[in-house]
């Protein structure tokens, strides 16, 4: 049995909890170090499957004060697809006006997961 | 001055998360002439180009931007009705709080307030305040100059840059820049510690393999239309470069996240006492400054790195000068216990108390001075240890705060003072 332990920093939000995940042949057995759920789901995540938001800015068409409309993912997505999310919004505009929430790019970079704008223009 | 004085019961000077937050505190507490003043053409504040994540996990319980964060407490305040006034600049507040704005539509208006909020927020620590050697190129840009301008004008300012200093902004603007096309050669910070919060280290440096310079600075800037090359050396402990450890990168771009300052001209003008560790208003338990009737809150008050806080703290503002000027409690009659801040801790807001006018539970926040680990947060009222709270971490770049019950208070009664401090076990 091949007992591992990982010292995290939680991201989840500014508190940033010190996590220390343990894992036994590859599998997270515990979270400690965390004061909320977010943090032992994260730690879980982080030591298998790492994700993120991204969060970005497209040009917005059409607003009389905004040139740049901000977005985000609508839920994380693999770290390693970052960059990929990022330049699939190469050459997209969104078109004003804009509310929060609204899908500026479905299924971004074969993700699943949707671009929302995060401002209304 | 020849325009008759215009009357509102609270005047708020600024419409970021402060002053909307403020606003809806002082409605919730029951009072409805309020009137927020915002120089900006758009309510929100810096919200609106904190365009990253990890907003409102405390307040709303889930992640937001900070363009959605703001867009609920304008919702909000529009919900309520609360009244504001768009590209208007205060130009000075008296002791008596009569504030007079400016704007283009309305030229020069003055209004008697009974009770002003503060809520200016702050602004970053420019490069003349550090004191670089070379010349003055283009290229270099504060963190925040370079946020506005790549996600509200959608401009790059540089494609190849050095960071100096790890506050917040700049290490989001590291990730940020890099999502743009840019490459960040690294943080360089003076500091054996990181101005910022871990989480931002994670997810903005050590995502991307940006490395975070500690104990290091920018001694040279090379180049004289446009920055060509910044050179980067370690310093000593009493943050003196080293000779011999100097590094050229070759860069377009140079940007500053040096700290932040609280933006208090309009308070010093007014005569409002501020500390000399937050370089904010002095404030009691109601969050109101030593002129009666002014209240301070958000980064004008101290420099935070949580919004969620900060409009804790604006909120019992904004209840505390609507409890103010509905005459509620007296001026300053009550007796005040200060808070000594020491060992460790560098300062306390609020840094009095009176135990008749604080509620049932009062948050104290404060920073501590240094890296510390496994140390204990210590409350003594008087002598008597009433906290003593183990901490595995405590940094500079992370606010931190206590709690004091207003049943402990009232359980000590002859106290001459309340003492926050740092201790090793």
């Amino acid at each position: 049995m091949a007992t591992e332990t990982r010292e995290l920093t939680c991201i989840n939000c500014p508190l940033g909890c010190q996590l220390t995940v343990t894992l036994v042949d590859g599998e997270v057995t515990s979270v400690a170090g965390n004061t909320c759920k977010r943090g032992d789901t994260y730690g879980r995540k982080e030591v298998t499957n790492p994700t993120r938001i991204v969060t970005t800015t497209v040009p917005v068409e059409g607003s009389a004060t905004e040139r740049m409309v901000s977005v985000k993912t609508a839920s994380d997505v693999p770290k390693g697809k970052m960059f990929e999310v990022v330049a699939a919004l190469k050459g997209v505009t969104a078109q004003a006006p804009v509310a929060i929430g609204d899908v500026i790019l479905a299924n971004v970079a074969g993700t699943g997961v949707d671009i929302i704008a995060t401002r209304n223009v | 001055m020849s325009k008759e004085l215009e009357r509102h019961a609270i005047v708020v000077v600024g419409g970021g998360p402060a002053g909307l937050a403020a606003a809806i505190g002082a409605y919730e507490a029951g009072e409805r002439d309020i009137l927020v003043l915002e120089r900006d053409t758009q309510l929100g504040g810096i919200l609106n180009q904190c365009i990253h994540n990890g907003f409102g996990l405390h307040t709303f319980k889930e992640e937001l931007t900070g363009p959605e964060y703001a867009a609920r407490y304008i919702a909000r305040a529009d919900e309520l009705g609360v009244e504001r006034r768009l590209g208007t600049m205060v130009m000075d507040i008296s002791d008596d709080r009569v504030v007079t704005a400016v704007s283009s539509e309305a030229g020069i208006t003055r209004i008697q307030a009974g009770a002003v909020i503060l809520a200016m927020g702050c602004r970053e620590r420019p490069r003349g305040a550090l004191a670089t050697p070379g010349y003055r190129p283009a290229g270099i840009y504060s963190a925040g100059t370079a946020q506005r301008l790549v996600n509200i004008e959608g401009q790059l300012p540089g494609r190849n840059v050095v960071i100096l200093g790890s506050g917040d902004i700049g290490l989001i603007m590291a990730r940020r820049m890099t999502f743009e096309g840019a490459h960040v050669q690294c943080v360089a910070e003076i500091m054996p510690y990181s101005g910022g919060l871990k989480r931002n280290i994670v997810q903005c440096l050590d995502d991307f393999g940006i490395p975070l310079l500690l104990s290091h600075t920018v001694t040279r800037i090379e180049g004289r239309q446009r920055v060509e090359a910044v050179w980067i050396a370690e310093v000593d402990e009493r943050m003196r470069p080293i000779a011999g450890t100097e590094v050229r990168y070759p860069c377009d771009t140079l940007l500053l996240s040096v700290g932040l300052l609280p933006e208090n001209e309009l308070s010093r003008e007014a005569g409002v006492e501020l500390s000399p560790v937050t370089r904010g208003p002095v404030v009691n338990e109601s969050l109101e400054t030593s002129i009666p009737g002014v209240f301070a809150c958000g980064n004008v008050l101290h420099v935070h790195d949580l919004v969620d806080y900060v409009s804790e703290e604006a909120a019992t503002a904004g209840a505390s000068a609507a409890r103010f000027v509905q005459g509620a409690v007296d001026a300053d009659d009550a007796q005040r216990i200060p808070i000594v801040a020491t060992d460790g801790v560098r300062y306390t807001v609020p840094s009095t108390v009176s135990v008749e006018r604080m509620p049932e539970a009062l948050t104290v926040r404060f920073r501590v001075g240094n890296v510390y680990r496994d140390h204990y947060v210590s409350v003594y009222l008087g002598d008597d240890r009433i906290q003593h709270r183990k901490k595995r971490v405590m940094a500079p770049g992370e606010m931190e705060q206590v709690t004091l019950k207003r049943a402990e208070l009232l359980a000590h009664p002859d106290i001459a003072s309340i003492t926050v401090k740092l201790e090793e076990e």
